[in-house]
C-alpha cells in the first residue's frame, strides 16, 4: 500500500514539526513520521534555551535571525510553552573573562544583538545566589527559554491546521529515491524527504558526518526566583574542558515553575543512554561552584539526551546530494531548539528555490562532500569548545 | 559516610529483617538499611501493639550482628556493588555489598476519584500509620474503602483506638471473596485472623461490590457517596482510608537492571534476580503478604551467605505458599468500572496538578508526561503511575536515579564515589554509623 504527498518529514522533534509547519504554511502537502509523540526524542532532552551564539559568524547568523523569529512567534505560543524571554547572563568569573565580554558583545553588536554588560555589582544584584567575587556578565535580554515537549507539539498542532498529517507509532525503515518505508509495510511517496532525526539521522543514511554527543541534565523541585537568568558560565577561555572530549560546564536554567535545570556535559562515543556518575558528580560541581547554594536543593530527576554533532558544529540545511529526494534538516547538536525556526525557513526556502533571509552556504550539507568524504572521519577536531549553550 | 558488607539488605520490613537475621546467623558481615527510624517496615511499624511474630524477629535483629543503617535512603546505584544513601541531615553515603537482597516492599495503590485529594481522605494504610503515630481517632466517623485483606486490618485496628467505623467497602464482589476464603480453607490462621477483624468490627457496614464514588467537604471531607450496584447514597465522616491493594517497589531491582516481568521482579527458588548476587524478598517479588515475605527473606539470607542447602529447603516450604499470592491478586482484580470514577476535573496527578482532561488523547506514559507533566513532581510518578496504568493502560518504562528525591549535593558527591577523590576511606573501614542507628 502506497500513498503520495509533496513532502514527507521524518521527525517529529522541534526541528521535524518546525519544517513541517513551514511546508505546509506554503502549500506543500507535507506528512510526519514519527516513532513517538511529538518532541520526544532529543528534544525533550533538551534544556530549551533560546540562545544567540557566536562560535563562528554562520553560528552566530542562524541563532540570532532563529532568536528573532521566536520573539515573534511569542505572542501565539500556548501557555504551556512557557516562553519566557527571562535573557542569557554570560557569567564572567575574573578580568580575562571579561575581556570576552566586551569582545562578545561587539560581535553581538554586529548581529544586530543588544547586550548590556554588568559589572560585579550588577551581577550580584541581578543574580543574588551566584558565588562571590565575579567579574562580571554579558546580559543578552532577547534570549528566552522555553519548554521544549510543549513547544514541538504546538508546532506539530499548526503544520497539522495548515494541512499536514501526522504519522506516528511509525518507524522508517528506509528513504530513498522518493520512497519512505515503514514498519507496517506501507510506502510514502514524495518528490521530497526531509531527514530532520538528530542523532539517530545517520540510521537512514550512514554516511553523514554527524556522531552522537550525550548529555546529562538534572532538575530540582521547586525553588522560584532563585536564579532569575539563564546562567551560562564563560569560562571556556582557560577551561581544561577544550581539550578532553568529555567536560562540563556551568549551564543553569530557571524553569517557569521554580524548578532548575542543571547542565550541562559533554561526551563523545557513548552510547547508552545510562547516567555516567563520574561526569555528573563533575557537572553537579561545577554549578556548586558558582551557586553554591544549589547543593542543598533537592533533585528530582537526572537524564540523558543525544545531540547530532557535526565537525565544525553547524547543522546539515538544505538538499543531499546523493539523492535528489533528500533534505537535511539535523546536525543541530546543542542548539536545535533555538535553530529549529531558522532550518525550517531556510530548508523550505532552499525547496522552493526561493532567496533566503540569511546566507544558506554555511549549513549546506555538501559542504563535507568536497574533501572526499566527511562521513566516518573519526578524528573530529572541534577548535573552540565554548561553554555555549547546551541544550541536553 | 562508606561501608562495606557481605551481604546488603534493603529495607527493614519484615522480608528484609529475616534475610539479614538469616544472612548474619551465617557468619556474614551484614548491612541493614532502610529509610525510617525504626525496623518493622509498613506493616510492624511500631506504635500500637505489635504483633508475635514481629516482636520475635525484630528482638532475633536487635540480638544479632546486623548493623544497622536506619533513617538511611537509598537513592542510586552508581555502579555495580555499589549503592548510594542519604540520610534526613543531608549526609550522604557509600554502601558497598558482594551481595545485595532488596527487600523494598509495596505502597498503597490509589485510584482517582472526585475529592480524592480532599483533606482527611487519604490510604487505609496511611491513615492506620497516622494512628499509630498518635493522631487521635476516637469517636470519629471513619470509611475504610478500597480493595484486599488491608482493609479489615486497618478497620479492625482503628475501631479498637475508638473509632466510629461506618463502613468497609470492598470493590470486589461477594462471590469472589467467598471463593477466595474458600481457598483458605489450608491456612487455617489467616481465616482465623480475619474472622478475628471481623468480629472487631461488628456493627459496622461490610460491604461488597462497593465504593466511593466521590468524596464530598469544604475544607475537609464530610461525606463520601457510595455505590454498590446501582444504589447510591452518601455517608457522614470524618476520616476515609481507601487502599486498592499494593503496588510493588519496583524502583530499585529496576535501576540494578533486574528482570521485570508483570510489574514484579523476577526471582529463581533462591530467590536471586536476573542479576547475579541481586536477591529480591516479599512483595516485590509478588504480594504474598507478611509470612510469605519472611519465608522469601529466610531463603534469600541463607542464599546470599552461600547455603544453597538450607535454603532449598525454605524453597519448598515456599512453593506451598504461592496459592495464597495467587488467591489474593484474584480477589483484588480492580472493577473496571473503577475507571470511570475520575471526571474530567480530577486531579490524578497531584504533585503537578493535573487533571484527566488534560491527559486525554495521549497514547503513552512518556507522551502524557513530557506534555502534562503527569508525574514529574517530587513523588516522581509513584502515586499516578499505578493509577494512570489501571486508567488507561500505560506502563511506566525508564527508571533512572534518583529514585528518591536526593539534595543536589549528594548527586553530586558520587564524585568521591567514583574514585575522582583520592582519599575516600578505605574499604572494610567501620565508620561508627552504628551509633547512629536505634
Amino acid at each position: 500500500m502506497s500513498s503520495s504527498c509533496d513532502v514527507v518529514v521524518i521527525g517529529a522533534g522541534i526541528v521535524g514539526t518546525a519544517c513541517a509547519w513551514e511546508c505546509a504554511r506554503r502549500g506543500l502537502q507535507t506528512v510526519v513520521v514519527d516513532e513517538c509523540g511529538a518532541g520526544g526524542g532529543a528534544t525533550a532532552a533538551g534544556m530549551g534555551h533560546i540562545v544567540v551564539m557566536d562560535d563562528s559568524p554562520a553560528q552566530l547568523a542562524l541563532t540570532s535571525y532563529s532568536q528573532r523569529l521566536w520573539r515573534e512567534l511569542a505572542a501565539e505560543l500556548p501557555a504551556e510553552a512557557e516562553f519566557e524571554m527571562c535573557g542569557t547572563l554570560w557569567v564572567a568569573s575574573d578580568e580575562e573573562e571579561m575581556g570576552e565580554v566586551r569582545r562578545k558583545q561587539g560581535v553581538y553588536a554586529s548581529a544586530g544583538v543588544r547586550t548590556e554588560v554588568l559589572a560585579a555589582n550588577a551581577l550580584a544584584e541581578a543574580e543574588p545566589h551566584l558565588r562571590r567575587p565575579l567579574a562580571g556578565a554579558l546580559l543578552v535580554p532577547t534570549d528566552a527559554v522555553l519548554y521544549p515537549p510543549s513547544s514541538t507539539a504546538f508546532l506539530l498542532r499548526q503544520a497539522m491546521r495548515a494541512g499536514a498529517r501526522f504519522q506516528s507509532a511509525r518507524k522508517v525503515i528506509s528513504a530513498e529515491q522518493g520512497r519512505v518505508r515503514l514498519d507496517d509495510g506501507t510506502e510514502l511517496r514524495a518528490p521530497r524527504i526531509v531527514n530532520a532525526c538528530g542523532a539517530e539521522s545517520v540510521e537512514l543514511l550512514p554516511e553523514l558526518p554527524i556522531r552522537k554527543r550525550k548529555g546529562h541534565l538534572a532538575i530540582t523541585d521547586r525553588y522560584p526566583g532563585f536564579v532569575r537568568h539563564q546562567l551560562v558560565e564563560l569560562g571556556y577561555l582557560k577551561s581544561a574542558h577544550s581539550v578532553s572530549t568529555d567536560s562540563v560546564a556551568f549551564n543553569v536554567q530557571p524553569r517557569q515553575t521554580g524548578q532548575l535545570l542543571i547542565g550541562s556535559s559533554r561526551e563523545y562515543g557513548a552510547e547508552t543512554p545510562g547516567v555516567n556518575h563520574a561526569l555528573l558528580a563533575k557537572m553537579i560541581e561545577r554549578a556548586q561552584d558558582y551557586l553554591p547554594g544549589i547543593g542543598k536543593m533537592q533533585a528530582i530527576r537526572v537524564w540523558t539526551g543525544f545531540r547530532a554533532a557535526t565537525p565544525d558544529k553547524l547543522p546539515l540545511i538544505g538538499p543531499w546530494a546523493g539523492d535528489d529526494s533528500l533534505f537535511l534538516a539535523t546536525g543541530h547538536e546543542g542548539l536545535g531548539i533555538t535553530t529549529s525556526l531558522g532550518t525550517a525557513k531556510l530548508l523550505v526556502r532552499a525547496m522552493l528555490g526561493e532567496k533566503t533571509e540569511i546566507p544558506a552556504d554555511p549549513y549546506l550539507p555538501d559542504r563535507f562532500a568536497h574533501n572526499g568524504h566527511g562521513a566516518g572521519n573519526d578524528e573530529v577536531h572541534v577548535h573552540s569548545h565554548s561553554a555555549e549553550s547546551s541544550h541536553v | 559516610m562508606k561501608d562495606s558488607f557481605d551481604i546488603l539488605v534493603v529495607g527493614a520490613g519484615p522480608a528484609g529483617i529475616a534475610a539479614a537475621v538469616s544472612a548474619a546467623a551465617c557468619g556474614k558481615r551484614v548491612g541493614l538499611v532502610d529509610d525510617n527510624p525504626a525496623a518493622g517496615g509498613q506493616i510492624w511499624r511500631s506504635g500500637g501493639e505489635v504483633p508475635d511474630d514481629a516482636q520475635r524477629w525484630i528482638a532475633m535483629l536487635e540480638a544479632s550482628s546486623v548493623a544497622r543503617l536506619q533513617g538511611w535512603r537509598v537513592f542510586d546505584a552508581p555502579r555495580s556493588g555499589v549503592l548510594h544513601a542519604e540520610r534526613g541531615d543531608g549526609e550522604c553515603g557509600e554502601l558497598c555489598y558482594k551481595n545485595l537482597i532488596l527487600a523494598t516492599g509495596a505502597r498503597e495503590r490509589f485510584l482517582p476519584f472526585p475529592g480524592w485529594t480532599l483533606p482527611n481522605v487519604m490510604g487505609a494504610g496511611g491513615l492506620d500509620a497516622l494512628v499509630r503515630g498518635g493522631v487521635p481517632i476516637a469517636g470519629k466517623r471513619v470509611v475504610v474503602a478500597g480493595t484486599g485483606p488491608l482493609l479489615l486490618a486497618v478497620a479492625a485496628h482503628l475501631k479498637r483506638h475508638g473509632a466510629r467505623i461506618v463502613a468497609v467497602c470492598e470493590q470486589a464482589p461477594l462471590s469472589r471473596l467467598v471463593r477466595f476464603a474458600s481457598r483458605l480453607l489450608g491456612e487455617p490462621a489467616k481465616l482465623r485472623q480475619g474472622a478475628e477483624y471481623r468480629i472487631a468490627i461488628r456493627g459496622a457496614r461490610y460491604l461488597t461490590g462497593c465504593w466511593i464514588v466521590a468524596a464530598h467537604g469544604r475544607d475537609r471531607v464530610e461525606s463520601v457517596r457510595l455505590r454498590q450496584g446501582s444504589k447510591q447514597w452518601d455517608v457522614a465522616c470524618d476520616f476515609v482510608g481507601c487502599g486498592f491493594h499494593l503496588v510493588p517497589n519496583i524502583e530499585l531491582p529496576a535501576l540494578l537492571g533486574c528482570r521485570i516481568d508483570h510489574g514484579f521482579v523476577s526471582v529463581d527458588d533462591s530467590m536471586q534476580t536476573s542479576v547475579p548476587g541481586v536477591y529480591c524478598v516479599g512483595e516485590p517479588t509478588g504480594i504474598g503478604g507478611v509470612e510469605l515475605a519472611v519465608l522469601e527473606g529466610e531463603i534469600a539470607g541463607r542464599a546470599a551467605a552461600g547455603r544453597a542447602d538450607e535454603a532449598r529447603k525454605h524453597a519448598q516450604r515456599r512453593r506451598g505458599k504461592l496459592g495464597f499470592l495467587r488467591a489474593l491478586q484474584e480477589v483484588c482484580t480492580l472493577d473496571p468500572q473503577l475507571r470511570s470514577l475520575p471526571t474530567a476535573d480530577t486531579r490524578i496527578c497531584r504533585c503537578e496538578d493535573v487533571r484527566l482532561v488534560s491527559l486525554d488523547g495521549h497514547n503513552t506514559w512518556r507522551d502524557a508526561k513530557l506534555q502534562t507533566r503527569c508525574g514529574m513532581g517530587p513523588c516522581q510518578g509513584r502515586v499516578c503511575g499505578p493509577a494512570t496504568e489501571f486508567l488507561f493502560g500505560w506502563r511506566v518504562e525508564s527508571v533512572r536515579p534518583p529514585i528518591f528525591p536526593a539534595l543536589v549535593s549528594s548527586l553530586g558527591s558520587a564524585c568521591e564515589a567514583d574514585g575522582l577523590q583520592q582519599n575516600s576511606a578505605p574499604q572494610g573501614a567501620s565508620p561508627a554509623f552504628e551509633k547512629e542507628t536505634l
